[in-house]
């Protein structure tokens, strides 16, 4: 491949460094200096000795750690089990972890959160059970526990995906040797099958811990303020944008998140066990024994049945009149659907808007990325990668933080509305939040192809643009629009940085709408209602995306992905 | 699709190295008009990065690369009208098998008509005329071999590189293809370059073979040459399997003398500019094994030694023999009748003077 560098690549690169320049990298920075400074500019670390003065942000840094911590100790007792039984034994599940593993992208946990409270509250469905026929109640969604227990619930499938791949991608020569030298079991498990799947592991883990970090939603719906993603909120918005304490908590949020993402990647570094030499046949999977069957078969059940309650619940809530102190709603109406599309329609249009510029803006960004990176030598192009991929570990608050401060002089050319006031803002949050998804996507669609097949055009004639337009983007619009898929679906159910962004109604999409009916006890019926169509229309996206990628996909199964020289 | 001009190739000076890694030291070459030629070498001795810059995939430090006299070097890959078949065949998968061909000619704004003709007419030479709607990936190993033949003589190159064109294919399909090649080669009379690890491909089907080794051309030669007469110990044991004894040269009035503590003093009637330490080469199936005791050929030099191991390889049984402390390999033909030697049994090796190949030591 000849690389030589062009000005089209270098200018390319350079609107991209703009972009993430003046949308990520300088109002994270912005942030960051504001909690280090005083107000005359001098570098100070009072703010962080006045942060950890008061008792409230003390308690709201522990809780953010505890329920961190808790959510990815809880979804791993979910998910390995699950795993390990899918991946090893002659188990019909795959379907199943498929469905699973789509769940929490189309609702968010804040959705499902209130219905939450009315199944597994102090006085939900399932205590009042409880109550009545064995007397005693289990107190699921007390305080913090009900942060823990629905981030988990809808966040386990990101360790439970990780660890699958994980383990399909381990040799099977690898547990066959072991298994004839003489380990079986629990032993085989925890000497060669988990330590070959722990990047997997950890990488779902990391990803668990930063969104339930980042989500300020969920707790907030359960009305726990004492964490720091909702302190940063309220300090801002209620005390103002000089308050220094709201910046502390932004900047606590994102050394927290980077710490767990390099964490991971630290802990693993030098261990890439990929150790995919295809070719030989799959592992064996065994048969279970009929007492084994029984609890996997349970364990399963059981999770698929608490999973699937949020959106059950939010179901019933949606048709629901009055639904309090009861095991079902009492009566059940369409009214909070009329309602919804009486008042909500331009919130629905507002999400279609912005999130289809997200998305569009973040897949022309991720391939051109993903080309730089991959098939140029342009000085300095990892920067971008890891500018753009860095964008996972920055909290939603502290994104829209950093855009209120950052932004907060600037005014739109021929108007007097500020820049933080217009609508476009928030869809450029989008297109950074899931910035990295798109980019990902990208990047293995263009890793996977081999580089001969762009040289056989070039050798055939056609130059390079030639050469991208007829070969390199129709042999990537598979990974493109599975980009743009999950950049739209995600964007469409983002909070944090939307609760911060949002100035005026009508400017709201509708997580935002969602999330406004769900402050009230009489608003969660149509806020419910709002969800279903939120989860129905992103659930409808995904099939019909897929099912896409899957036609297009059908005639490329490529030979030539295997034969790689 | 008619023969056109033959060129040659010229390859001068061409030096390269991927940052501190020095992959081609001062390569030289030149390949005659319609020649079909062999780059053959072990593993990352170099041969694939020199089609790859002979394509224009790959930039010399140094070097020019010459065709028909024009120096092509600073031609970018789509302007070279060097047509390169893939070691993997790189078909584009989200095209058909016509798509693929039709690429080159499209790339080059023929009329529509002229595109399918030609494209209609390369894939009748390689006897595929009945699948171009098809995808690549629904053919065969084979079928997808001739595809990525087909697609890059459709241009009507002016030079043809193979990249270890046959090695995705099984054994059996493997000789029938590089006969196919060879035959298609000679119909269109186009220089060829073919790059390849496995000798027998090289000796079997080329004019005339470069053997390279760490970035160096050790030799070129026709596939006869190097077999008979290997300039040094890697192109002997390389090409072929050989045996290697160290002694030492002197010069002597009637030619050399080769004295070793295996054979003894051999005269040898070869004219050869080496001196002092030196090895002889000699092959396995030029070897003759006789029971201890028998009547001893004159003209041969005879050595006592004692059978370690035995390979049955159906043309022949090849021997390793221990001869005091020295391994040598001997094949006998295998017939019916025929004397064989079971492992530990004492033997006579037997060794043809005039068929010694004196190397520098």
């Amino acid at each position: 491949m000849t690389n030589r560098i062009t000005p089209a690549h270098a200018a390319i690169a350079l609107a991209i460094a703009i972009f993430l320049l003046l949308f990520l990298v300088i109002p994270v920075i912005t942030v960051t200096y504001v909690a280090f400074t005083n107000s005359d500019g001098s570098l100070t670390l009072a703010h962080f000795f006045s942060f950890f003065q008061l008792t409230l942000m003390r308690e709201s840094f522990y809780n953010s750690l505890y329920v961190g911590g808790m959510s990815v100790l809880l979804s791993s007792i979910i998910s390995l089990p699950l795993a390990y039984f899918t991946m090893r034994f002659q188990f019909r599940g795959s379907v199943l972890i498929q469905t699973l593993g789509v769940l929490p992208l189309i609702m968010p946990p804040f959705v499902g959160a209130a219905a939450m409270q009315l199944l597994f509250g102090r006085s939900g469905s399932v205590n009042l059970l409880l109550n009545e026929y064995f007397g005693f109640s289990i107190p699921f969604m007390e305080g913090l526990n009900g942060v823990i227990f629905v981030e988990a619930l809808h966040y386990f499938p990101f360790i439970l995906l990780n660890l699958t791949v994980a383990l399909a991608n381990i040799d099977s020569a690898m547990e066959e040797s072991a298994q004839n030298l003489g380990a079986s079991g629990l032993r085989l498990f925890r000497r060669i099958v988990f330590p070959l799947a722990m990047p997997g592991y950890l990488a779902g883990a990391a990803l668990v811990f930063l969104k339930v970090f980042d989500d300020v939603g969920t707790p907030l719906v359960l009305n726990v303020t004492n964490i720091l993603a909702a302190q940063a909120y309220f300090r801002i918005t209620t005390i103002g944008i000089d308050d220094p304490i709201g910046y502390v908590a932004s900047v606590i949020m994102v050394i927290a998140s980077l710490v767990a993402l390099w964490g991971s990647t630290w802990l693993m570094r030098g261990k890439d066990y990929a150790t995919l030499q295809r070719g030989g046949s799959s592992l064996a999977k065994r048969r279970l024994k009929p007492w084994q069957a029984v609890i996997a078969y349970g364990w399963i059940g059981l999770v698929l049945l608490v999973v699937l309650s949020p959106h059950l619940g939010i179901l019933l809530l949606s048709f629901s009149r009055v639904w309090s102190y009861s095991i079902v709603p009492d009566v059940y109406t369409l009214d909070n659907y009329v309602t919804v599309f009486r008042d909500s329609s331009g919130m629905m249009a507002n999400t279609l808007l912005y999130c289809g510029i997200a998305a569009t803006l973040d897949v022309i960004i991720g391939t051109a990325i993903a080309y730089l990176i991959l098939r140029t030598k342009l000085p300095g192009r990892q920067w971008l990668d890891f500018a753009a991929s860095a964008a996972i570990a920055i909290p939603g608050v502290v994104l829209g933080i950093g855009y209120l401060r950052t932004f907060r002089d600037f005014q739109l050319p021929f108007t007097d509305e500020p820049f933080t006031a217009f609508w476009l803002i928030i869809a450029i949050a989008y297109t950074i939040r899931r910035l990295p998804y798109a980019l990902r996507s990208c990047m293995a669609a263009l890793q996977q192809m081999h580089v001969s097949l762009e040289e056989a055009a070039e050798n055939l004639g056609a130059n390079k643009n030639r050469t991208i337009y007829r070969v390199v983007v129709p042999l990537m619009a598979g990974g493109i629009l599975a980009g743009f898929v999950t950049s739209f679906l995600t964007a469409a159910v983002e909070l944090s940085a939307t609760l911060m962004l949002v100035t005026a109604q009508s400017d709201a999409p509708m997580s935002y709408g969602i999330y406004l009916y769900m402050q009230s006890i009489a608003g969660r019926g149509p806020g419910a209602a709002l969800g279903v169509i939120a989860v129905v229309l992103v659930g409808l996206g995904t099939y019909f995306s897929n099912r896409l990628i899957r036609s297009r996909a059908a005639g490329h199964e490529t030979q030539i992905l295997k034969t790689g020289v | 699709m008619q023969a056109k001009e033959k060129v040659r190739v010229d390859i001068e000076h061409v030096s390269l190295a991927f940052g501190a890694t020095q992959v081609l030291r001062d390569i030289s070459l030149s390949i005659a008009p319609g020649e079909f030629f062999a780059l053959l070498g072990p593993s990352g001795c170099g041969k694939s990065t020199l089609l790859r810059l002979i394509a224009g995939f790959n930039q010399a430090q140094a070097g020019h690369v010459l065709i028909d006299g024009a120096d092509i070097t600073r031609i970018p890959p789509w302007q070279r009208d060097i047509g390169m078949v893939f070691q993997n065949y790189a078909l584009w998968p989200h095209m058909t098998v016509a798509q693929n061909v039709a690429f080159g000619l499209e790339e080059r704004r023929l009329p529509r008509d002229v595109v399918a003709r030609k494209t209609a007419a390369a894939l009748e030479l390689v006897g595929l005329q009945d699948f171009g709607k098809r995808r690549p990936n629904q053919l065969s190993g084979g079928q997808q071999q001739r595809v990525a033949v087909a697609r890059t003589i459709a241009i009507e190159p002016k030079v043809l590189l193979l990249d270890e064109p046959l090695s995705n294919l099984d054994a059996q399909l493997r000789v029938h293809m590089r006969t196919e090649l060879l035959a298609l080669q000679r119909t269109l009379g186009i220089t060829t370059i073919f790059v390849t690890h496995d000798q027998e491909e090289a000796l079997s089907i080329s004019d005339r073979v470069a053997v390279l080794d760490r970035g160096v051309i050790q030799q070129v030669g026709t596939p006869m040459d190097l077999f008979d007469r290997p300039l040094n110990r890697f192109i002997a044991s390389f090409v072929g399997t050989i045996n290697l004894l160290r002694g030492k040269v002197e010069k002597t009035a009637g030619g050399v003398v080769f004295d070793s503590p295996l054979l003894g003093r051999v005269s040898l009637t070869t004219d050869t500019p080496i001196t002092g330490d030196a090895e002889i080469a000699f092959r396995p199936h030029m070897l003759s094994l006789a029971a201890p005791g028998s009547a001893a050929t004159p003209g041969k030099v005879w050595v006592e030694g004692k059978v370690v191991h035995r390979e049955f390889l159906g043309e022949f049984i090849r021997y390793r023999i221990d001869v005091q402390g020295t391994g040598i390999v001997a094949d006998q033909p295998h017939y019916g009748g025929n004397v064989e030697f079971v492992p530990g049994s004492p033997v006579r090796v037997g060794i043809e003077p005039a068929q010694l190949r004196l190397l520098p030591g």
